[in-house]
């Protein structure tokens, strides 16, 4: 569906003096304000559930679902709800938020006065990273704008609904984007995350009831209350709403920040957004969603997953079938469990992920062998698919492209020192875990490991995954466990052949 | 001359002074607890004292009413926070992988030469601190360094060659702010 590009968040980012309230102004900003303060604060919240807008944080939670589990007022004990907007913006392979706040800050404060109506919000905080220090000037100055023009403070726009927002700056510290560790920090704590539950819903910031959402995701409020929930829906696949800002990395020849409807095809996201791997180089890897989810191979991506005719069906054993007809065209987007192919017994096989339907490679009339290839499932830019298909996440969007010559044990031990230097030390699997698996893979980089090293990594992976407080360990595991399932062999030939030369890339010269 | 002093264990009691007093008060109104002012004025107090020895932190504990030691322990959890004196010119180059992809190995190692930095990053002339630092979000325009507040993208060899000449004269450089071009939009249909 050749649907015409809609920007919703990145509208205005080529306009001169986006960020000034009085361009903004003429582009829209603040003009859905009059109309939210006519609806009740609970429809606003329908209107985001109806939309089924995703966190874009990384997680992808519904976020109207996230609103509605603030306690109604009269359950509160008199307590306040807070909104922060999370503009820690830290994940490798992520720039998106930063973008939005430096060219289109207004929209960002909009959708916070929106959210903070329909959450019955009085005070509202941008907890922004401290290396974003000229964004938070910036952000500053747009908020000083808003209060002058009325937009905050008392009585907003004559509606009698009040709103006190600040912007709170982080100093360097990655896990302050977890929300639970971005409330600790606010309150003046160390950044540290705290045990879910209670969930910050119920008790957050200061032990009152508070929503924590994503630039990305408030940003996109404003469009979703003007135009309404069946547009934003039209957009994107069905389990996966709307417009998505991607961040494109590594080896490519565009990198930069994208628009795109939520289910393009990664092929082709690779090939026209990205504009191809760089110096007509073959792809190898990819790490779709930020440097903490699994990596995908180039085959992932580009052949995606080998559908096969079945060798047994509940009416017993198959040794070959007979395409009778296909039920999806050649580039049709599929949803797991879906029919695409009819045999001539009555045989039905099912898309076995979410995704783009490959070439409709069997022709009507003829036979496959059982447990061959009939079709492929390629993946699509969005959460459903990319899980399915590679087991992996669409994430924050941090899409990071490795080319053919990428060393990826150096990669990994890369982005291990990440972790280890990022881990808050709360808890001893991740702070002591992560440590110890950057240090076997400088030896495994090195060559200086043994292959017993290789299991102690994973047997560390394993321990890290699901035994800490928040997520950051499972984070820290999940690419050690991808990249020795899926890259094994660039891992056994460096403990292997310790006299083997090393392979020169790009990269090769760095720490 | 080179920022030997490291530990420096005092420079004296501190105090606010008016102006600064003024945008204490500022700040502590934002928060629904003095103690959520620690960050905001730690900072206020690296901005006015440079660094954060022990002194500068007993006159935040001092100001929002808690102990010392609570201070010290947010402000040695954030890397931002100078718990020892730097040079004039902080520059955090970015190590992590999308640079790494595009070379920011030998960026450092280029910036380490030329600034001929000891082992705690400080330079020979104590003009810079160099730190290799985590992702700064600046991933599609890499390899990149922050000096101070500034970003500088898409380095090269020459690039960095002239952005520390630029602030070893005296000049330094303005700050390239993102221009369209570094970036793309949704050039294609979806």
């Amino acid at each position: 569906m050749a649907v015409e590009p809609v920007r919703i968040l990145s509208a205005n980012w080529e306009v001169p003096g986006s960020h000034t309230l009085a361009v903004a102004r003429t582009r829209g900003a603040y003009t859905r304000l009059a109309k939210a303060f006519a609806m009740k604060p609970e429809e606003i919240t329908q209107v985001v559930k109806d939309s089924g807008l995703r966190g874009r944080g990384g997680a992808g939670f519904p976020t109207g679902m996230k609103w509605s589990f603030v306690p109604p007022k009269d359950k509160r004990n008199g307590k306040p709800v807070y909104l922060l907007c999370n503009a820690d913006e830290s994940e490798p392979g992520t720039f998106k938020d930063r973008y939005c706040m430096w060219m289109d800050p207004h929209l960002l404060i909009e959708g916070m006065i929106l959210a903070s109506y329909a959450l019955d919000c009085h005070r509202a905080y941008i907890y922004i990273r401290g290396e974003f220090r000229f964004i938070f000037r910036r952000l500053e100055e747009a908020v000083k704008e808003a209060y002058a023009a009325g937009f905050l403070g008392k009585n907003i726009q004559g509606s009698g609904f009040d709103l006190d927002l600040h912007v709170h700056l982080g100093a360097g510290a990655y896990i302050c984007g977890e929300e639970t560790a971005l409330i600790s920090s606010l309150e003046g704590e160390k950044g540290q995350p705290k045990l879910k539950p209670p969930f910050p819903a119920v008790e957050g910031a200061w032990k009152a009831p508070t929503v924590v959402n994503n630039v990305e995701t408030l940003a996109a409020v404003p469009w979703i209350l003007e135009n309404g929930a069946a547009a934003y829906k039209a957009l994107g696949t069905e389990k996966a709403p709307g417009t998505k800002l991607f961040s494109i990395s590594g080896h490519v020849n565009k990198p930069g920040v994208v628009e795109i409807s939520m289910g393009m095809p990664m092929k082709r996201f690779l090939e026209e957004t990205c504009g191809g791997v760089r110096g007509g180089k073959k792809l190898k890897a990819i790490i779709p969603g930020g440097s903490s989810v699994p990596v995908m191979t180039a085959e992932e991506v580009l052949e995606g997953l080998v559908v096969t005719a079945p060798k047994a069906t509940d009416a017993g054993p198959v040794t070959q079938v007979k395409v009778a007809r296909w039920l999806m065209e050649a580039g049709a987007a599929v949803k797991q469990g879906e029919p695409i192919l009819e045999c001539e017994d009555g045989l039905v096989i099912t898309a076995p992920a979410t995704g783009v339907l490959s070439e409709t490679r069997v022709a009507v009339g003829s036979s496959v062998p059982a447990g061959h290839a009939v079709t492929r499932v390629a993946p699509t830019m969005d959460y459903e698919s990319i899980n399915q298909v590679a087991g992996s996440y669409l994430g924050s969007g941090g899409f990071i492209v490795m080319d053919e010559d990428t060393d990826l044990v150096d990669a990994l031990t890369n982005l291990l020192r990440f972790y280890a230097h990022e881990s808050c030390g709360q808890c001893t699997p991740c702070r002591e875990g992560c440590g110890w698996m950057y240090q076997i893979l400088c030896r495994v980089r090195d060559r200086k490991a043994t292959e017993q090293d290789l299991v102690t990594l994973l047997d560390l992976a394993d321990n890290i995954y699901g035994k800490t407080i928040c997520f950051f360990g499972p984070s820290a595991a999940m690419p050690v466990q991808s990249f020795l399932k899926k890259f094994r062999h660039e891992f056994v030939a460096r403990v292997q052949t310790p006299d083997a030369p090393v392979p020169v890339t790009a990269i090769t010269g760095a720490a | 001359m080179s920022i030997s002093h490291r530990h420096v264990a005092s420079r004296g009691p501190r105090e606010w002074n008016d102006a600064q007093r003024a945008q204490v008060d500022e700040i502590m109104a934002r928060y629904p607890t003095k103690q959520a002012a620690v960050m905001p004025l730690l900072w206020l107090a690296q901005d006015s004292f440079e660094w954060l020895d022990l002194d500068v932190m007993r006159l935040v504990a001092r100001t929002i009413d808690v102990p010392a030691s609570q201070v010290h322990a947010v402000a040695s959890f954030y890397t931002m926070f100078k718990k020892v004196p730097t040079g004039r010119y902080v520059i955090d180059v970015c190590q992590t992988l999308s640079c790494h992809l595009v070379g920011a190995g030998p960026i450092i190692e280029h910036l380490e030469r030329i600034l001929e930095v000891d082992e705690h990053g400080d330079s020979k002339d104590g003009l810079f601190t160099l730190h290799r630092v985590e992702c700064l979000a600046s991933c599609g325009s890499g390899p990149m360094m922050q000096v101070n507040e500034d970003f500088f993208e898409f380095l090269t060899i020459e690039s960095v060659d002239q952005i520390v000449a630029a602030y070893r004269s005296g000049t330094p450089p303005v700050t390239p702010q993102p221009q369209a071009s570094t970036w793309q939009w949704n050039r294609s249909a979806s």
